[in-house]
This record gives structure tokens, C-alpha cells and sequence, in this order.
């Protein structure tokens, strides 16, 4: 029976390893469980980190489920009838260096990814206005409301929140290989704006104003996920975002203006006082 | 002092006056510490029933979405040809969530548990405030009525997560369960004032009422745990019973603490408004990320205690044990903006809670070694309760490192309400935690009824839930595209192809839950028809266990002394491997 029970548990390190390995080398049938590949530098980031923290994680796994499994094999009382088990209660060198060891890497793994962090949500890019480097301003404003997305374009004045706002809903056409800046307000519950593609994720919070960035690399129309629960139709509140060529971005966008009525008043009508506040980013 | 035994249980027949007031002062209203743990257990155990049903609702939605629920399908929605709407699967996965964590894991750990154990550890005749100790228990069951009510009201419970995230949870016209979402946060008043009561009970009572010889470094690891997990609930909850009281007053005196200026929902504007909406957040993650821990650091005390009396061998780095519950605890209180890195809170502020989310892995870690230390070198009995505690361990490993792999902000933004996160959760809270609380009732069911448990049922019981609880959870981490909380994630073409996988996780969870009958038999025959048990059947050293069993109010025949440590098995000097923490020599 001990077999039995070592083996049960030499299955759990076992096969967590070879589905985490078939899973990052897309072997069926966890080939689907992949996340989809990035469309992005910063999503190649953060897939390094996801993969690299797993790693460490899978080696862990096999080195102390492996140990629970040799254990319960080799120090069944049934193997040694007579005798008694070893009486000690601790080891101090070995519990200094399986305190210290984690430690040392946990620290690591707490200051290597400080960079991917900022680079994601804490340094917003920046573009020369007139010789002087500012902030790259929204090129669209995102409403989420429940349960939809709709696409404030900036317009010619470059300004989002100004009259000549082109306002689309359910699609998000952007250019690749540029810097692309999203302003993300709620209309009414909290959303959540997910593009797994990008690995790109940012609650929408009403009365907050967010900026979130992305420079997608490649051409691709992909979802736009709603990932917090926001009412009962939480589940079909989605979009599509259309990464194009910039050229295509420019005829996609003077198509827009040229075609373009604007909606009902009521339907884009601005809060009237909107209570800001910073989510860590200054701006201009 | 009244006796009780399992005999007087046949008396009770009777209808005279005399008996049944016996009857409602020793089972009913009783403030014996041994009777209130035995109902916190009974009626946690009914709850778990429940919500792992609610659950399978949730797990069936999943993989069939939109097709005819077997069983209760037809009776509850008529009209829908059987369907789950998409707000009725808001509201099963809030009130699974909500009847797992308030009324099951918590109230079995703390009050099944912590009540039951806690005096007789100590050598304890009972509790340091028997009274309260009973308005402890009747106060779950106000929060009991309210979840019944909220049957009566539309949208038959809650539906705002169990997390209840104003403004959905309080704007008129979000959702359609506005009475239930009031039911709901009284319901968690009323847990909220349960645990309040039963943590100060419980720390008043582990720091006066010790045995003589009862020093605080000679307790088991089970009372460690449920002492720093009272000072936890008596440090966390004042902060969620005052975030509930804001929540109630949002809903019910239209004031605006967690309402944005301006905020409508459906079209209808809100009277209030100028409030923050992340403060509920912080103020929820504030309780609820150390009520992680409360559900978890009991199970971790039982499973030391169970590990060691198995092994035979002395509990590795007693202290280093104390000590790291004593750090998860306190590290417990910094690191709750973990759940918020991408709320919209100042994204500067992430950063400090990652570093402090990545020290709390270090006293867990130190745990797992000395727990595989407890067991190297010893002569293991794999009992059930040996096996649920491995099971424990192993568990925790795989949510603990999953643990680490969210915990890096940037990875998180990619993994955030995801189905990686209710892989994690569901391996620490149903893998770790309710898997020791299986160990428990096994261990100590001897004590509590007299009788002992078939353990051939129990090898069986934990082979099958072993299995099949990694068949649910474990592929739950391949799907961090997945969004939680959808009611048909197949309306996105890109997670079409997670049905197949999501139908195996389903297959696997209606098999977990019918593995589950195997323990309620075993439960029910073994407690009337079980092999009669010795004072001491798993020869361990523990206090509890020179008591009778089940042991009289009262406890002890005589006081006991305590001459040394919990943990002194299979010492050089003794003939036997044993040495009980009462043997004068």
C-alpha cells in the first residue's frame, strides 16, 4: 500500500511538470491552453517573466513533491518493523540555508521585475512637441458601459473630450508600430479592458480617468475581453481592436471623418465634473 | 457538572417537560465548548454540502452552457426550458464563494475546531466565557436567515461576486438582486460579530486558562494557529464590519462613500455620489486577504500536530514554526493591495505590496521543509488523517508557488481574473484547507463521538477526491486567457476551444462531489455503528486524548499537569514512542 501512496504522490509533481512542459511547447491537447502569442515587445517581457517564474516554480515542485513521494516510500513503518523512528526536532545549517536560499531568490525575483512593471503602467511614452518631450496625449478616449466599449477618436485637433471627437462602438482600429495611448473612463460600473493579445489589462474605474499604452508589432484583429464583473451581461461585453498599417490607419480614419454623424447627444453626453484621481501617472 | 455521553442522545424520546429541557440546555443551547464545536461542524459541513452543489451548477454552465441543468434545471426555470440565465450564474458563483469562505471554511476552522480543541489542548475545562462562546454560534444563524431570504427575493441571492464590488453592488439598476445584495451584507455582519466573539473568547482563553506546566512553547501547533489566527479576526474584522455598515448605508440611506460623482447605471442616476470606489476595495482586501490566512493557518496547525503523531517523530523547528505563523500573520496585514495591482490604484504603490507579497512566501516555504523534515527519518502510519495531511502539504506546494507566480505584478496583469487565479485559489482553499479539514475530522472524530471512523472508507474517500480535485483545479491553470465570472466564455471566438478542456474539469468536479457521499456515509455509520475508540487510539501525546472519549463537561477527572512539549515521540530514553504531555516521568 505504501508503494501505492508514494506513487500517488509522485504523480502530482510528475504530471504538473510534463502538462506545464507540453503546455509551453503547444503539444495536444493543452496546445490550445497557450496564451495566444504576443502582438507586442512588452507582452514578449512579460512572457519571459510568466515562463521564467514558472520554471523556478516547477523545479521547486519536483524537488519537494518528489521528497513527499521518496518519503512516504522509504519511511513506512511497514519497511522497519522493529526499530523506532530517529529522534530530532531541528538542524540549524539546514534550515539557515532553506531560509536563506528562498529568500535570496524571492528578492530577486522581487527587484527583476520592477522594470516590466514600470515599463507597463508607470512610464507612459513620450513624443517631441516643438523640440520638447512630452507625454504622448490619448489618441482614444474608451467609455465602458454595460455592457460595450465605445472608441472616442481624437479627432483633427488631436485632443480627446473635444466636439470633434469621432466616436465609434464595439471596434478599435489602431496603427501598428506606434506608440498607442488609451485614456479608459467608466460610464457606470466598475469593467475591466483586456487584450490577452497585447497582455494588456486595466480596470476601467468610474470617477477615475486611466492611461494605458501598448506598440503593437504586428498587424491582427484580435478581442477585447471585459474581465471585471460588471452586471449580468458581463459575459457578452465585448470588442474587436483592428491593429493596421499605419498607412491603413490614416484611409480608415479619413473614411471615418468623412462618413461620419455624430450620435444622439444624449447617447455621448459628457459627465458633467469628472472627480480625477491619479493612478500614479503625472500628467500634462 | 452535567454529564453528557452519546447514551443520553436515545433519552431524548421522551417527551417529558424535565427531558426536553435537558435535551434544548445540553444540545441545543448548550455552553459546553465541545457541543458548540460539534454544531459549528454540523452546520459548516451542511453549508459545504451547498455550496459545492452551487458550485457544480457553476462547473455544468461551464461546459454546457445554456442546455438543460440536470436535476434542477426544469424545477427552477420553467420557463427558460431549464436554462441557467446569465444572471442566475452571477448568482451561483457569488453565493458558492460567499457560503464557502463565510460559512464553511472559516466558521469549520475557527469554530468547529478552534471551539472544540482549543480547552482541551490546553487542559482547559472550557472556554474563558462559556455564554458568549454559545451567542458566538447563534449569531451564524441570523447570516443562515438572511441566505434563505435572499431565495425569496429576485434574483434568488446575491450576484455581485462575492467580493461585492460597489458601484455595482449598490447602484439601483446594476443588477437586478438589490434586496439580496442588502441580505448579503447583513449576513456577513452577522458572521462578522459570530467571529468577533469567538476570537476574543479564544484569546482570552489560550492566555489564561492553561494547564499548569502549559508554558506558551509546550502548546500544540493547533492552538498556535488558532490564536494567531483569533488575533487576525480581532485585528481585521472591525474594518470590515465598518466597510459593510458604509455598503449597507449606500444601498439603504443613498449616501455616496464608495459612489463616484455622477453615478448612473441602466440610465437611472444616482441621488448620491462624491464617494471613492476603490476604497471598498482596499477596505475589503484589508479583512479579506488576512481572512486567507484565517482560513488556511488552522488547517496548517492540525496538520502539524497530525504529521508529527503519524511520523512518530518530533515536529521539526517547533519554534521556526511558531514563528513563521507568527510572520505569514503580520506580513497578512501589508499585502493586500496584491489584489488590486490593476484596480486603478497609484500603480507606485504595487510595487511595495510586491515586495511584501514576496516575503510572505518565505515563512510558507519554511513550513513546507519542516514539514517534509517532520516526516524524514520517522516510521510513518498512513492513516487517513496521515494521507489528508500529505495531501495537504502537496497541495499547498502547487498553490503556493502559483502563489509566487501572481504575485509579480507584471505577470499578474496578463493572469488577473483569470481562471490561473481560481487554479490558485481553489488549490489553497479546497486543496490545502479542506483537505486538513478532512484530516481533522478524522483524526479527532474519536474524541468528539466515541467512536472511530472505518479507515478503509477514508483511504478510498482521499484517493478519489485526491484525484479528481487536481482533474478540476489543475488544468484551471492553462486557462489564463479565460476570464472568471463568465457566463458563456464562448461568445469569444478565441476561447471557443477551452469547451473540451472545460467539459473534463466538469466531469472530474461532479465526480469530486460524488466521491464526497463515500464520507457522508462513513460520517453517519461509523458515529452509530463505528468501532468503539480508546481514550488515546492514534497514541499521541496531546492533552485531548487523556480525556475520555467523548470527554465530560468539564473536560478532565482531574486537573491536568504539564511536564513537557507536545511533540516528544519516539524519544531514546522510553521504551514506547510516545510520551504524553502529562507522564510525570
Amino acid at each position: 500500500m505504501s508503494r501505492l501512496w508514494s506513487l500517488l504522490f509522485y504523480c502530482v509533481p510528475v504530471l504538473a511538470t510534463v502538462t506545464f512542459l507540453m503546455a509551453i511547447n503547444g503539444v495536444w491537447p493543452f496546445a490550445a491552453c497557450q496564451m495566444p502569442p504576443s502582438l507586442s515587445t512588452a507582452g514578449e517581457t512579460i512572457d519571459g517573466l510568466f515562463n521564467g517564474i514558472h520554471v523556478l516554480a516547477v523545479m521547486i515542485l519536483l524537488g519537494t513533491g518528489g521528497t513527499i513521494g521518496y518519503v512516504l516510500w522509504r519511511f513506512d513503518h511497514r519497511r522497519n518493523p522493529e526499530g523506532k523512528a530517529k529522534y530530532f526536532s531541528h538542524n540549524s545549517a539546514l534550515e539557515f540555508v532553506w531560509t536563506l536560499i528562498p529568500a535570496i531568490i524571492l528578492v530577486f525575483l522581487a527587484f527583476y521585475q520592477m522594470n516590466a512593471w514600470s515599463e507597463n503602467k508607470m512610464v507612459r511614452p513620450t513624443t517631441m512637441v516643438s523640440g520638447i518631450e512630452t507625454q504622448t496625449p490619448p489618441m482614444v478616449l474608451v467609455k465602458a458601459k454595460q455592457f460595450g466599449w465605445e472608441f472616442h477618436y481624437a479627432g483633427a485637433d488631436g485632443v480627446v473630450e473635444t466636439a470633434d471627437d469621432l466616436y465609434v462602438e464595439g471596434l478599435l482600429v489602431v496603427p501598428r508600430g506606434q506608440d498607442v495611448v488609451l485614456q479608459l473612463e467608466s460610464r457606470d460600473v466598475i469593467h475591466s479592458f483586456f487584450v490577452p493579445e497585447l497582455r494588456l489589462k486595466q480596470d476601467v474605474v468610474p470617477g477615475m480617468r486611466q492611461f494605458v499604452w501598448f506598440n503593437a508589432n504586428e498587424t491582427a484583429e484580435v478581442d477585447i475581453l471585459c474581465t471585471e464583473l460588471c452586471g449580468w451581461g458581463h459575459y457578452k461585453m465585448k470588442a474587436r481592436l483592428r491593429i493596421v498599417e499605419p498607412a491603413e490607419f490614416e484611409t480608415y480614419m479619413e473614411g471615418l471623418e468623412a462618413t461620419y454623424e455624430p450620435p444622439l447627444a444624449s447617447a455621448t453626453k459628457q459627465p458633467t465634473s469628472m472627480s480625477v484621481a491619479d493612478a500614479g501617472v503625472t500628467r500634462d | 457538572m452535567t454529564e453528557i455521553s452519546t447514551d443520553d442522545a436515545s433519552s431524548v424520546a421522551g417527551r417529558s417537560p424535565n427531558r426536553l429541557r435537558r435535551f434544548l440546555t445540553s444540545y441545543v443551547f448548550s455552553t459546553d465548548h465541545k457541543v458548540i464545536g460539534i454544531q459549528f461542524l454540523f452546520s459548516s459541513l451542511i453549508w459545504l454540502g451547498i455550496g459545492g452543489l452551487l458550485a457544480l451548477a457553476v462547473r455544468w454552465q461551464l461546459a454546457w452552457p445554456w442546455s438543460n441543468m440536470p436535476l434542477f434545471g426544469n424545477a427552477l426555470f420553467a420557463d427558460n426550458g431549464g436554462q441557467i440565465s446569465p444572471e442566475f450564474y452571477n448568482t451561483l458563483f457569488t453565493m458558492h464563494a460567499t457560503i464557502m469562505i463565510f460559512f464553511v471554511v472559516i466558521p469549520i476552522l475557527s469554530g468547529a475546531f478552534g471551539n472544540y480543541l482549543i480547552p482541551l489542548m490546553i487542559g482547559a475545562e472550557d472556554m474563558a466565557f462559556p455564554t458568549l462562546n454559545m451567542v458566538s454560534y447563534w449569531f451564524m444563524w441570523p447570516a443562515f436567515v438572511c441566505v434563505i431570504a435572499m431565495l425569496m427575493v429576485p434574483g434568488y441571492g446575491a450576484s455581485s461576486g462575492w467580493t461585492s464590488y460597489p458601484p455595482l453592488s449598490v447602484l439601483e439598476g446594476a443588477t437586478s438582486t438589490e434586496t439580496a445584495q442588502t441580505l448579503w451584507v447583513m449576513a456577513l455582519l452577522f458572521v462578522g460579530i459570530s467571529s468577533m466573539m469567538g476570537a476574543i473568547n479564544y484569546l482570552t482563553t489560550i492566555i489564561q486558562m492553561r494547564a499548569p506546566g502549559m508554558t506558551m512553547f509546550r502548546m500544540p501547533m493547533t492552538v498556535w494557529a488558532m490564536f494567531v489566527t483569533a488575533l487576525m479576526q480581532a485585528f481585521a474584522l472591525p474594518v470590515l464590519t465598518s466597510a459593510l455598515l458604509m455598503q449597507l448605508s449606500d444601498q439603504i440611506f443613498q449616501t455616496g462613500f464608495f459612489l463616484p460623482e455622477n453615478a448612473s447605471a441602466n440610465n437611472m442616476a444616482s441621488a448620491s455620489g462624491g464617494g471613492q470606489v476603490l476604497l471598498w476595495q482596499h477596505l475589503f482586501w484589508f479583512y479579506s486577504h488576512p481572512a486567507v490566512y484565517i482560513m488556511i493557518l488552522p488547517a496548517m496547525g492540525m496538520v502539524s500536530d497530525m504529521l508529527a503523531c503519524f511520523s512518530r517523530k518530533p515536529l521539526f523547528g517547533y519554534k521556526p514554526m511558531v514563528f513563521s505563523i507568527l510572520s505569514i500573520a503580520s506580513l497578512g496585514f501589508i499585502v493586500w493591495g496584491h489584489h488590486m495591482f490593476i484596480s486603478g490604484m497609484s500603480r507606485m504603490l504595487a510595487v511595495s505590496f510586491m515586495v511584501s507579497t514576496m516575503l510572505i512566501a518565505l515563512p510558507s516555504g519554511i513550513k513546507v521543509f519542516n514539514w517534509i523534515g517532520t516526516m524524514w527519518g520517522g516510521r510513518l502510519h498512513l492513516t487517513t488523517p496521515m494521507l489528508f495531511s500529505v495531501g495537504f502539504v502537496s497541495m499547498f506546494i502547487i498553490g503556493g508557488l502559483s502563489g509566487i507566480v501572481m504575485a509579480a505584478p507584471p505577470v499578474d496583469i496578463v493572469i488577473h481574473d483569470t481562471y490561473y487565479i481560481v487554479a490558485h485559489l481553489h488549490y489553497v482553499l479546497f486543496g490545502s484547507s479542506i483537505l486538513g479539514v478532512f484530516g481533522a475530522i478524522y483524526f479527532w472524530f474519536p474524541k468528539m463521538f466515541g467512536r472511530m471512523m472505518s479507515d478503509g472508507l477514508g483511504k478510498i474517500h482521499f484517493f478519489l477526491t485526491f484525484i479528481f480535485l487536481n482533474g478540476t483545479f489543475f488544468p484551471m491553470h492553462f486557462l489564463g486567457r479565460m476570464p472568471r465570472r463568465l457566463a458563456d466564455p464562448y461568445v469569444y471566438d478565441s476561447l471557443k476551444d477551452l469547451m473540451p478542456l472545460n467539459q473534463f474539469m466538469t466531469i472530474c468536479a461532479f465526480c469530486m462531489g460524488a466521491t464526497q457521499l463515500i464520507f457522508v456515509g462513513n460520517f453517519f455509520f461509523s458515529m452509530f455503528f463505528g468501532k468503539r475508540a480508546e481514550e488515546n487510539p492514534w497514541r499521541s501525546n496531546t492533552l485531548e486524548w487523556t480525556a475520555t472519549s467523548p470527554p465530560p463537561h468539564g473536560n478532565f477527572l482531574t486537573q491536568p499537569v504539564v511536564s513537557r512539549g507536545p511533540y516528544e515521540y519516539s524519544h531514546p530514553d522510553r521504551e514506547s514512542d510516545f510520551w504524553p504531555q502529562t507522564d510525570r516521568v
